[in-house]
C-alpha cells in the first residue's frame, strides 16, 4: 500500500499490502530526515533520533536500515554489502527486505548504485557525486571505552577535549610498537568533531576524506545518526613520529591480482596453505572480467562455466 | 619565592550548603605564589567541600574564587564558564586525590597517565611524550622500566607518586591535595612527604593541602587554616599556630596528637 505522501515515486509500485513505502511510516521518515539534515549540517556530530523497532535484531543493521528507509526513493538503485560482499546473509536479507518494501531496482555494481548500505567496508571503486553511502554503526561514541559516562562524553565533544583519544593510541604504541587499532579508527571530521567511522578496516579510513558521495551513519540501538557530507575533511588521529598507516599484505589478490584493495586471508588446508582475495567481491569480479588474473585464478570463462 | 604583590588565589566569603547543612560558611583566604597552605580539621568540618568548591567540582552558593591566571588576568572560577574552568584545571591547576585510583586512569600504563595532560594540550610526538614520562618517573622515584606497567600493579605509595607526576607534568601553578598521605603506612608517608616538599620547592607551585594529620600539616604547610563546622576558626603561620593555639578547638586538636 502506497500513500499519496510518497516522495519521488513516478509509478505506484507494488509493495507488500499493508506496508508503507520503505517500511517506516511517513512521520517516522520525516523525523529521520530532520535528524539527517542536522547531521549533514554539523559534520561528525551525533544527532539523537527516535530509533524504531525493525524486523531484525539490534546489531544486524537496524540503524543503517532506518537511514536507508528515510532516504530511499522509487527511482533509487540499491546496493547492499556486508564485509565487502554482496552475497552474504546480512546483505542478501537487507536487500530483499528493501525490494519487498519499496520495489526499487538493485545492483551489485558500485558504479550503478545510487544508494549503498554497507557493513564493515567502503567499496574499492571510488564513489561519485550523487551517491549515498549508508553505514551500519554498532557504537557511535568514539570515547565510549575511555569514558563510560554519556554526560561526560557529550561535554568532551562540546569542548573538543579529545586528548584522551591520543592516550589510547599512545598505549597502542607502548604495548605493540605501532598503532594497533586496526578498525573503527578514530578520525577528526572537518577539524572539529571526533568520529567513529563504524567498524571499517583502517584501510578504508582514507576513503572517507574528501569523498564525493554523501556518507550517512546510523546506529539503531544507540539511537544516533551522524554524517560526513561530500568533500569534507576527515583526518585520522596519529602521532608525528608514528603517522597513520594502512594495512599491507604479503601477496596480491589470488584471483584478480589487485594490490590496491583490502584482502581477506582464506585458509585452504591444514598444512599452512592460504590465499588472499579481495574482500570487495564486485571490485574483484570487475577486474577479472576486464582480464586481470591472479596467482590462483582459472581463466575467467572456465570459472563461469563451472 | 615569587615576590608578586597580588595573591595567586583569593577566596572571598565562600558559602556552600547541602540542604540545611552548611558545609562552608563565609570562608575567605588568600594563597600566594609558591606558598603551601594547610587546611586541618576533623572529619566533616568542610575541608574537602572547600577544596572541591575551589576546584570547581562543586557549584558554590555565593562568594568568589578569584584566580590570577598565567596571563595575569583575574578569573572568578565560581562564575567562569565550564570550558574555561576545565581548561585551567588541565593546565595551570592540579588535583591530587586521596585515593590514587580516582585520579589515575587505571586501565592505562604509567607512561600514558603521565602523558595525558600533555596530549590534551596538543602534544602529538610519541618520542618526546615518552622522554617526558621517563623524566617524571625518575623525579617521583619510580623505576623507569615500569613505564609500561598498569598502575594496578603499583603499590599504594607508588600510585600516589604517579598521581603527583601526572599532575605536575604541565607545570601547574596551583596543586590541590586532598589527604595525599591518607591510607599509607608511616614510612611510605614520610617518603611521600619528603618528595612533595622537594617538588613543591623545585617547581615553585602553590599548594592547598587538606589533611587531618597535624604532623603532615607541620611538615608541608607554611600556613595553616583550622576549620570546624564549615567555618575557619583560626589561621596563621604553621609553627605559631601549632605551638601557641589560641582557639579552644585548635588547642583540643593539638593536644589530641599522640606523641611517641
Amino acid at each position: 500500500m502506497n500513500t499519496q505522501y510518497q516522495t519521488g515515486a513516478t509509478q505506484v509500485t507494488a509493495t507488500l499490502a499493508g506496508y508503507n513505502f520503505g517500511f517506516l511510516d511517513e512521520q517516522t521518515k520525516r523525523m529521520l530526515r530532520r535528524a539527517i539534515l542536522k547531521a549533514v549540517a554539523i559534520p561528525g556530530y551525533q544527532v539523537p533520533f527516535g530509533s524504531r523497532e525493525m524486523p531484525l535484531p539490534y546489531g544486524w543493521g537496524t540503524g543503517g536500515m532506518q537511514v536507508t528507509a528515510a532516504v530511499i526513493g522509487a527511482k533509487d538503485v540499491l546496493k547492499v554489502i556486508d564485509q565487502g560482499a554482496d552475497d552474504t546473509t546480512n546483505a542478501v536479507s537487507i536487500r530483499r527486505f528493501f525490494v519487498r518494501m519499496t520495489n526499487v531496482a538493485t545492483t551489485e555494481k558500485t558504479r550503478e548504485a545510487t544508494l549503498i548500505q554497507t557493513r564493515h567496508r567502503v567499496p574499492e571503486t571510488p564513489l561519485s557525486e550523487g551517491q549515498i553511502l549508508v553505514y551500519q554503526v554498532p557504537i557511535p561514541e568514539p570515547l565510549r571505552w575511555l569514558e563510560p559516562r554519556e554526560t561526560e562524553t557529550r561535554k568532551m565533544h562540546a569542548l573538543s577535549e579529545y586528548g584522551v583519544m591520543h592516550v589510547k593510541l599512545y598505549e597502542d604504541i607502548a604495548q605493540h610498537g605501532h598503532i594497533s587499532t586496526a578498525y573503527d579508527y578514530p578520525v577528526l571530521v572537518n577539524g572539529r568533531y571526533l568520529m567513529r567511522c563504524s567498524p571499517i578496516p583502517k584501510f578504508d579510513t582514507p576513503k572517507l576524506h574528501m569523498n564525493a558521495a554523501l556518507q550517512l551513519f546510523g546506529a539503531g540501538r544507540e539511537k544516533r545518526i551522524y554524517a560526513v557530507p561530500p568533500y569534507t575533511e576527515v583526518k585520522p588521529l596519529d602521532f608525528e613520529d608514528h603517522p597513520f598507516e594502512i594495512e599491507r599484505w604479503p601477496e596480491d589478490c589470488a584471483l584478480c591480482g589487485a594490490h590496491d584493495s583490502f584482502l581477506d586471508e582464506v585458509i585452504l588446508d591444514d598444512k599452512g596453505g592460504r590465499m588472499f582475495v579481495c574482500s570487495d567481491t564486485d571490485y574483484c569480479g570487475e577486474r577479472r572480467e576486464a582480464g586481470h588474473t591472479g596467482r590462483m585464478s582459472a581463466p575467467y570463462k572456465d570459472e563461469a562455466a563451472e | 619565592m615569587n615576590l608578586d604583590q597580588t595573591p595567586l588565589l583569593s577566596v572571598e566569603t565562600l558559602n556552600k550548603s547541602f540542604g540545611r547543612q552548611m558545609a562552608c560558611r563565609d570562608v575567605s583566604f588568600e594563597l600566594w605564589p609558591g606558598e603551601v597552605l594547610g587546611i586541618v580539621g576533623e572529619s566533616g568540618s568542610g575541608k574537602s567541600t572547600l577544596l572541591n568548591a575551589i576546584a570547581g567540582r562543586l557549584t558554590v552558593d555565593s562568594g568568589k574564587v578569584l584566580y590570577r591566571a598565567g596571563d595575569d588576568r583575574i578569573v572568578d572560577l565560581a562564575s567562569a564558564s565550564e570550558a574555561q574552568r576545565r581548561h585551567l584545571m588541565r593546565t595551570e591547576w592540579g588535583f591530587v586525590q586521596q585515593h590514587a585510583r580516582d585520579g589515575l586512569r587505571m586501565t592505562f600504563s604509567a607512561g600514558a597517565n603521565i602523558g595525558e595532560r600533555l596530549m590534551a594540550l596538543g602534544d602529538k610526538h610519541y618520542g618526546t611524550l615518552r622522554d617526558t614520562a621517563l623524566d617524571w618517573l625518575q623525579a617521583v622515584e619510580i623505576a623507569p622500566e615500569r613505564i609500561d606497567d598498569l598502575p594496578r600493579t603499583f603499590s599504594g605509595g607508588m600510585q600516589q607518586r604517579l598521581q603527583i607526576a601526572r599532575n605536575l607534568v604541565t607545570r601547574p601553578r596551583i596543586v590541590l591535595m586532598d589527604e595525599p598521605t591518607g591510607g599509607l603506612d608511616v614510612s611510605v608517608q614520610a617518603r611521600l612527604l619528603d618528595l612533595i616538599r622537594r617538588l613543591v620547592q623545585e617547581h615553585n607551585v602553590a599548594c592547598i593541602v587538606v589533611t587531618h594529620d597535624l604532623g603532615v600539616a607541620r611538615l608541608l604547610a607554611h600556613r595553616l587554616m583550622v576549620m570546624r563546622r564549615g567555618q575557619v576558626v583560626e589561621a596563621g603561620l604553621t609553627d605559631q599556630l601549632l605551638d601557641d593555639p589560641q582557639h579552644a578547638y585548635t588547642q583540643l586538636l593539638v593536644s589530641s596528637v599522640l606523641s611517641v
